[in-house]
């Protein structure tokens, strides 16, 4: 028997050893599909193994391995935090790998996919390496390897501009981010063994180091914004709706629903592990960051009609949401209340798993209909749910649970996230007692948007009938994209209808984080969910589950009694003849109440124009209508950015005239200030 | 013998929100056409219309997938869960702890998204307008409604409907400013989520005023049968889940059988008493316009946060 370390690492090393193979087999790409992605799902399974008998261990294990620079060896750590996320990031790493089996030879004779393998299995590698470090050193080299590699796969197809585009957006945020990060990690060595000294470099040392005061404060903030740029927190998330587009479908799922978790992972760690909490505005901030992000990611995804975009809108949610949890954790904790903030910290890392499961189903499932449609945009889209009657179903359950419907498990986090909200009223401070409820109510607002947007995905793409000007042939996916789908969707359903198998089996991380376990049954069988206590709230999803079955059943039979016939005829409309398809709702006219309501906080352009023979007449002959909704914060923030960096880059680039004595003199120049100054 | 009691009593809340729904709406429609100065077609009027929708021929439209036809038994369904959750006569209710308040809601949301899709599915103008408005309608709801139970929780301590109301009863009777204000809101909402005037008027079919019946425009049989008495239930359920908060006594406690009776006509009295004031409401106030709802919902949301801070500064 292994232990989950030595798991962990064999699959770390078979991802390596897998994207070294690849190359060698570039000639025959079919084969080099089915050989990468098997890889890459065995390692996910030995990942798994790993993380989980981590998680249930309970007990952290931890390895110096002599590689890296001298004096500066890499450590690894397996505890339970890690393990969890080592285990989601593993399951939808099988799944998405399983998927990519037939995704992926869609590619084939268009172009190569040796690089998408490649960077596949170096980027699978990357996410779990910063799971496992635990030195500033190896986690940022691992860092950079899942960030670089995941660049690369943003820009697969870079044969388009706006590819290009997204990919270098991407790029600059997590490299701002990742000074961000360093810069952290730099003030809690510096305060560990002082800054001469490389020794406090491990986080043990880090852990140990005791930082207090303002010093604390700024890791705290360098540290929780450097990660908040990787995971899309509002205001850094402009990036991420360019970048998960343009990804490969598979790449998409396993950016929204694993990689984002890394950073929640980082700031998890930074904030229970490595730093003490000492002060409430910390949880403030990532609450109050959570709750704009999950707000304003719901209601940019309201205004999208290009289906990954507006997938990408929702992890930004999504994250939103998680860090809500996270937050309300970090106040409790403050406040000395470690129950409280088991709690609130189990509901966010709850959502984290179920968040991975439902974005990686739903990432696939419009990988799926790019697959048979050849097109993003939901416009031209309709009925598909006749001509996919497998990827129909699948995706629905990834819609259920994404609005947190019951008894799906996007209820079952959200639930627990109410939960905690509504346990502030213990705390000490007027002030939070009365502004932290005020946030359950914009959960709950973007809760109700998110359901609303996906009805609007789920009718517009699926249902009705098809809006496009071309008839396509439309068919369904083969069998491997479809067992990738089913296998998150099984989860899905599993998670929202078991919770608390997995609810106790986490409640190793807050034991080793706040030191406190969380008892979510309070003396009810496993079957119900009672966080608090028994009288306070609860809920058991198996038998809601169980009685909507028995009161289906019920009807069912009741409404059959008696036998009539069922006849298909034209859809009646209240009468109105001649419907054509064009004349359904759309992605743009669905939003378009929600757009009037909240139209303040984008920078809309809309705009009408006749025109044909008669344009002022009352029968035009043409009618358009066009409408531009964009992020106000793209400029503000985002293209000043951008335009600084490449200011910047051109100023270094006068430096370069590719003539070798000029270079030689920037030696000889350096040397000798070197030599001046040491 | 506790267990076959409280089965029991489970049972006799499922009949009552089962066959009870259409006597309420048969009431409110009755009292409407009494107000309006018209003959009515009798209380029981819904029964005969719910019998004879299930005896009918299904027509249905040529796109319509299996959504459209799966719709109406997961409304029936998720609505009648939530009926087993809320206290009517008892509060021995074995399936009472399944869902607290949140998850009731969530529950309503449920049967409301497949609707939802189900309207989305004809490929009809006014399914998609039914559906998006819905939708509209509904978001703007839910925070007021969060606002409104959380309000009421801060006194219970627990957002049990069961444990709320039992708090309510078993607590000497004092006045909360935040219930009052907590109450206000709740109504406001109550109105807009079962599609009432001045939010929505479920009598109407014109085509632009339309919000809950643009989405079952193109339902027929049983299914628009399951669907009505769904809407029936909700609307009982409604005004359940608001006397279980606000006048809960009456429903009689654990294990005493004799309360039954009296509860049972506390409770019949409880609903045609809001059935009069929604008759009231709906003769006296007209349909208001689809962008006024955000500025109503809007005042119901600013009610329950006033009803929270009173809590926090007068209690």
């Amino acid at each position: 028997m292994q232990s989950p370390l030595d798991l962990s690492i064999a699959s770390v090393i078979v991802l390596l050893c897998a994207s070294a193979a690849a190359p060698l087999l570039s000639s025959k790409q079919k084969h080099l599909v089915t050989f990468t992605f098997a890889a890459s799902a065995f390692a996910s399974l030995l990942a798994f193994a790993g993380g989980l008998s981590a998680l249930y261990g309970g007990a952290a294990e931890s390895v110096k391995l002599l590689i890296g620079l001298p004096d500066l060896p890499f450590y690894l750590r397996l505890d339970p935090l890690s393990g969890f996320f080592i285990m989601v990031v593993a399951a939808l790493g099988f799944c998405v790998s399983i998927y990519s089996i037939g995704y992926v030879r869609s590619f084939i004779g268009r172009r190569s996919v040796t690089p998408l393998a490649v960077f596949y299995c170096l980027f699978m590698a990357g996410m779990l390496l910063v799971l496992l470090s635990d030195d500033a050193y190896s986690f940022m080299v691992s860092w950079e390897l899942m960030a670089l590699s995941s660049f690369l796969l943003v820009c697969f197809e870079d044969e388009r501009p706006q590819n290009r585009k997204a990919a270098f957006i991407y790029l600059l945020i997590a490299h701002i981010g990742a000074i961000l990060i360093l810069l952290s990690f730099g003030l809690l060595a510096g305060n560990a063994a002082g800054f001469t000294d490389f020794s406090g470099y491990t986080f043990q040392a880090m852990r140990e180091s005791g930082i207090s005061g303002g010093w604390a404060s700024a890791a705290f903030l360098l540290g929780f914004f450097g990660f908040a740029a990787k995971a899309g927190v509002v205001p850094l998330h402009a990036w991420l709706p360019e970048a998960h587009p343009a990804a490969p479908s598979n790449v998409s799922a396993l950016m929204s629903g694993a990689m984002l978790k890394t950073a929640v992972y980082g700031m998890a760690r930074l904030s229970f592990d490595l730093l003490p909490v000492s002060a409430w505005w910390w949880g403030g901030l990532v609450l109050t960051l959570g709750l704009i992000s999950a707000l304003m990611g719901v209601l940019y995804a309201l205004m999208q009609h290009d289906l990954k975009r507006l997938l990408a809108y929702h992890s930004v949610e999504n994250i939103g949401i998680i860090l809500i949890g996270l937050g309300l954790a970090m106040i409790f904790t403050s406040f000395n209340m470690p129950l409280m903030a088991a709690l609130a910290l189990t509901a966010g890392l709850y959502h984290t798993l179920n968040h991975a499961m439902f974005k990686g189903l739903l990432f696939m499932g419009s990988g799926a209909v790019l697959h048979a449609t050849g097109q993003r945009n939901m416009e031209g889209m309709g009925g598909l749910i006749h001509r996919m009657p497998w990827t129909a179903p699948l995706f629905l359950v990834g819609c259920l649970s994404i609005s947190a419907l019951p008894p799906l498990n996007g209820f079952v986090s959200e639930w627990l996230t109410f939960q905690s909200f509504l346990l502030s009223p213990v705390l000490p401070s007027r002030l939070l007692n009365i502004l932290i409820p005020l946030g359950a109510a914009m959960l709950a607002l973007t809760g109700v948007l998110a359901a609303a947007c996906f009805v609007k995905v789920f009718g517009v793409v699926f249902l009705g009938r098809w809006r496009g000007r071309h008839k396509t042939e439309v068919h369904e996916v083969g069998w491997s994209m479809r067992a990738g789908m089913g296998l998150t969707a099984f989860a899905c359903i599993a998670l929202g209808v078991f919770p608390t198998l997995m609810i106790d089996m986490m409640n190793s991380i807050p034991g080793a984080m706040l030191g406190v376990k969380l008892d979510v049954h309070r003396g009810l069988s496993w079957i119900w969910l009672a966080p608090v206590s028994a009288e306070r709230a609860s809920y058991s999803a198996p038998i809601a589950l169980l009685g909507i079955c028995a009161a289906i059943a019920a009807a069912y039979i009741v409404a059959h009694a008696r036998k009539t016939a069922v006849r298909r005829a034209p859809a009646w409309d209240c009468g109105f003849e001649k419907m054509t398809s064009r004349m359904q709702y759309n992605a743009t006219s669905f939003s378009m109440p929600i757009r009037r309501i909240f139209g303040f906080l984008f920078s809309i352009k809309e705009g009408a124009r006749a025109s044909g023979k008669h344009p002022s007449a009352f029968f035009p002959g043409k009618y358009t209508y066009t409408l531009r909704v964009r992020d106000r914060l793209w400029y503000f923030f985002y293209k000043p950015a951008a335009d600084v960096s490449f200011w910047l880059a051109r100023k270094a680039g006068k430096l370069q005239h590719g003539r070798i004595q000029i270079y030689l003199l920037y030696s000889f120049v350096t040397l000798i200030a070197l030599l001046v100054f040491a | 013998m506790e267990n076959v009691y409280s089965a029991l009593m489970q049972a006799l809340q499922l009949t009552i929100v089962v066959a009870g729904a259409p006597l309420l709406t048969g009431w409110v429609r009755t009292l409407k056409c009494w107000m309006q100065g018209r003959r009515t077609a009798g209380l029981l009027q819904p029964y005969r219309d719910l019998a004879r929708l299930f005896s009918k021929d299904i027509v249905l439209a040529e796109n319509a997938s299996w959504i459209f036809r799966f719709a109406p038994y997961v409304v029936f369904g998720a609505t009648l869960m939530a009926g087993a959750v809320i206290p009517l006569i008892s509060f021995d209710l074995p399936l009472g702890a399944t869902a607290d308040i949140i998850a009731l809601v969530a529950l309503f949301a449920t049967a409301r998204f497949f609707l939802a899709l189900a309207a989305m599915d004809t490929g009809t103008a006014f399914g998609g307008m039914g559906s998006s408005r819905e939708m509209t309608v509904a978001s703007l709801a839910e925070p007021a409604m969060l606002m409104s139970i959380f309000t009421v929780s801060l006194a219970s301590q627990s957002t049990s409907l069961s444990q709320m109301a039992h708090v309510i009863t078993s607590t000497p009777l004092v006045l909360r400013p935040s219930l009052a204000f907590a109450l206000l809101a709740f109504i406001l909402i109550a109105v807009a989520e079962t599609g009432r005037v001045p939010v929505d008027n479920p009598a109407t079919h014109l085509e632009l005023t339309m919000i809950h019946e643009a989405m079952i425009l193109e339902y027929s049989g049983r299914h628009l049968a399951l669907i009505e008495w769904a809407g029936m239930m909700k609307l009982l359920l409604f005004s359940s889940i608001g006397i279980a908060c606000f006048f809960p006594w009456g429903i009689s406690g654990h294990g005493d059988p004799l309360m039954l009776p009296p509860a049972f006509v506390i409770l019949a009295a409880k609903l045609a008493l809001i059935g009069i004031f929604i008759v009231l409401v709906e003769t006296g106030l007209a349909k208001m316009r689809l962008f006024r709802v955000p500025e109503f919902l809007g005042s119901a949301f600013l009610l329950a946060t006033l009803g929270m801070l009173s809590f926090f500064i007068l209690e």
